[in-house]
């Protein structure tokens, strides 16, 4: 039978029809969750027994009594702006020196995103043994033109440095995406600033740089909400580098040197699977879940700014 | 829609997701009215993975269904306690009926939260006396507040490893008791090579190293770290501040915690051929009685034995102890065969003659009074000195708290910046210590 477009409480519905996929994917992936993390943040559960209201007493405990917090909090807030930063700017430098190279481009392309392929575990892995102090190979180079190397992940001034080094490793898909970007830049566009006299910079600046702008947005904004949820890197880093062996008795702490590579996301593992602290890791992950949403939108508003100064 | 109804329509929203949630918040609640001697199949979930450890624990379940033929168990192995903890979490026809723990840290949480049964009713209704079974403390550390929820399945001691052909060198003759001759022993075994490294360290005092936490070297003092209302105490107790610089002392009669940590990470993998003391990097080594097996099967290249770790001067009558550990066994809360799985739990736990054999299989401690003295244990003298330490009286394992081991790891974070010089006023960061346990224990409780 047809339905009539005229009538609106059918349009209605059959636009709710043709939403219904989403709808139902969003109440169960995302409103679903979130009210029960906000509900379970003022209760007391352990998931076991019933969980029972104890008001403020879960945002009290993570605010004014966890240590933890505030390093894990700048933590992901350093990995962040640092972390996000430097692989734009790399994966886009990568980028714009592949697209410019004449011969061999294919084998640099291939030799820049295999790493990508690489499990992240196993990158980390591989990444701890080349950078361990005493015995790894990078640290013997550097010692052999004569120059006293870092102590890497093994020192909190170093270690998320060293955590950002094992992303620039993985930048593959940055630079891929930035590739197609740039390649999708109108030639004429150089050979009209190129007739102007324009130079490398200025021809950056003027022409690759517009265009290319909601690429590097979305990069960023992608590349925030991924790192705030960094995790798997950093314990994987932290317990390696430590040598602390998961023995009997034996606790695993991330964190590993002195809380320099704790994020908040490992400390929500903590609290709500370790601790049996479902009440305190559901106020972490609000708190996680506001931030990335406040630089989210902030982020989208100035490119919404960036794209109407275009036009 | 009207303004003052939103209000209203989101209060009965939230009201109800909020009982929805509490709904869903019920995992599925165990039973103890089954009959042990109908037909079953119990999940085993434990934590041994080396082919050894496994076949031990697969000898004794052939053992267990020899005497129990309607009961087929069905194990795994490997399973870390956050798996086992979200399986009984969910609860289902997948989680395991039994369960064991190299941690007994958290058997506190697994009291309070109810997550493992109690297992007092089942010992009681087969007529199993728990204190003339096992020794005090491997019951202390195996109930929480009077709830048995789990019992010990053997026990690990540690003590101290020595190189004999280091000592032989170096002219020592038997191996220190006091922590000042320990001091003067590890100085006098330390052999350097060039400016910062090492050709060997008499003794690794830095709490990263293998087995050497913090607590486990503590235990030589004998701490409290609870007083009688279950308050931190560890900034009132004296023995804290001692041990702390002992520490401390250790480190700087070998070169310092600096050149220490760098020789450190060139150690391999504790459980692997490269083990420090077993390259002979370490000439004394803090290590429970396992370790005595691992070096007889990779050969060790020089003449060892064991002794037990020094102890403080002034309570130099308690040389002997050790730190107290130990794998524990309970049922799940979400089982439906709780007394068919008690009696598996029973026989792994309380029959002599096969806590005799799975000893001697995995070199771990006997953790009942009977398979101590039993003639059939492993006569091995390096072995035999773990049972001494583990009857000492001065021996010490880890209080039970509501919130698992969250205080050890707490304490841990604390003595690694202790031993990097990070903390300056001791006291005062003992304090602040103690307020972050109570915190935390506060928090974890309903």
């Amino acid at each position: 039978m047809a339905i009539s477009l005229s009538n609106p409480a059918r349009r209605r519905l059959r636009t709710l029809g043709f939403l219904s996929p989403w709808l139902v994917g969003f109440s169960v992936f995302f409103a679903y969750p979130l009210i029960a993390t906000v509900y379970f943040s003022f209760m007391h559960y352990n998931q076991i027994k019933e969980p029972t209201f104890v008001g403020l007493r879960n945002w009290k405990y993570v605010f004014e009594q966890m240590p933890l917090f505030g390093p894990a909090l700048w933590n992901t807030l350093w990995l962040v702006v640092i972390m996000v930063a430097v692989r734009v700017v790399f994966g886009l430098s990568l980028g714009l020196l592949i697209t410019k190279i004449k011969t061999g481009a294919g084998f640099f392309r291939t030799a820049f995103y295999l790493p990508y392929l690489a499990p992240p575990v196993a990158a980390t892995v591989a990444f701890v043994f080349l950078l361990n102090p005493g015995t790894g190979p990078v640290n013997e180079i550097l010692s052999s033109i004569g120059i006293s190397g870092p102590n890497w992940f093994n020192d909190p001034d170093t270690a998320k440095p060293s955590l950002v080094l094992l992303s620039l490793w993985g930048i593959g898909d940055l630079m891929v995406i930035f590739m197609a970007a740039l390649l999708d830049v109108p030639k004429e566009q150089y050979e009209a600033a190129d007739l102007d006299g324009a130079g490398p910079f200025a021809k950056f600046r003027y022409v690759t740089w517009p265009a290319i702008t909601p690429i590097v947005m979305f990069a960023v904004v992608t590349g925030v909400v991924q790192t705030m949820q960094y995790y798997t890197q950093a314990l994987v880093a932290g317990k390696v580098a430590s040598g602390v062996n998961i023995g009997p008795g034996s606790v695993i702490q991330p964190g590993y040197p002195d809380h320099s590579t704790l994020t908040v996301p490992q400390l929500v593992y903590q609290m709500g699977f370790q601790n049996f602290n479902t009440g305190a890791a559901c106020v972490l992950s609000l708190v996680l879940f506001a931030i990335a949403m406040a630089v989210t939108m902030l982020l989208m508003h100035k490119r919404s700014g960036l794209l109407a100064a275009e036009d | 829609m009207p303004r003052w109804r939103i209000p209203t329509c989101a209060s009965a929203a939230l009201a109800a997701a909020g009982l929805l949630l509490s709904g869903c918040a019920n995992p599925s609640v165990g039973s103890a009215n089954d009959d042990p001697t109908k037909p079953v199949t119990l999940k085993f979930w434990h934590g041994w993975a080396t082919p050894g450890e496994v076949k031990a624990v697969n000898d004794s379940i052939d053992r267990f269904e020899k005497l129990h033929p309607n009961i087929k168990v069905k194990a795994t192995g490997n399973v870390t306690d956050e798996t086992t903890n979200q399986a009984l979490r969910a609860g289902g026809d997948k989680a395991p009926d039994v369960v064991s723990s190299f941690t007994t840290n958290n058997v506190g949480q697994y009291c309070d939260s109810g997550m493992w049964a109690n297992l007092d009713p089942f010992m009681k209704k087969t007529g199993l006396d728990k204190k003339k079974v096992f020794p005090k403390t491997l019951l202390d550390y195996t109930s929480y507040r009077g709830r048995q929820c789990a019992l010990p399945l053997l026990a690990d001691a540690y003590g101290m490893y020595y190189n004999k052909d280091a000592y032989a060198e170096a002219g020592i003759e038997r191996p220190p008791r006091t922590m000042s001759e320990f001091k003067k022993v590890a100085k006098k075994l330390t052999v350097r090579s060039g400016k910062n490294s090492y050709e060997r360290v008499g003794f690794m005092p830095n709490f990263r190293f293998y087995q050497n936490s913090p607590d486990r070297l503590f235990a030589q003092w004998g701490p409290q770290y609870f007083d009688g209302k279950g308050d931190a105490r560890l900034a009132d107790d004296p023995s804290t501040y001692k041990f702390f610089k002992t520490a401390k002392q250790l480190a700087d009669a070998q070169g310092g915690f600096d050149d220490l940590e760098r020789f450190r990470l060139t150690f391999g993998d504790e459980m692997s051929s490269q083990n420090a003391f077993l390259t002979g990097k370490v000439a004394m080594h803090l290590d429970g009685e396992w370790r005595g097996l691992m070096l007889d099967e990779a050969k060790a290249k020089f003449r060892w034995d064991v002794a037990p770790l020094p102890v403080p001067d002034d309570q130099a009558e308690t040389y002997g102890r050790g730190f107290i550990t130990g794998t524990v066994a309970g049922i799940a809360h979400s089982s439906k065969h709780q007394n068919a799985a008690w009696e598996l739990v029973r026989f792994l736990t309380a029959d002599t003659d096969q806590v005799v054999k799975f000893a001697n299989a995995i070199h771990n401690v006997p953790s009942t009074f009977a398979a101590l003295k039993s003639p059939k244990l492993d006569a091995d003298p390096t072995f035999r000195t773990f049972f001494d330490i583990l009857e000492n009286k001065h021996s010490k394992a880890l209080p039970p708290s509501v919130n698992g081991g969250a205080y050890v790891v707490s304490l841990q974070d604390f003595s690694y910046s202790v031993e990097a010089g990070r903390v300056g006023d001791l006291r005062k960061g003992l304090k602040k210590l103690d307020d972050q346990i109570d915190a935390d224990t506060l928090q974890s409780k309903s």
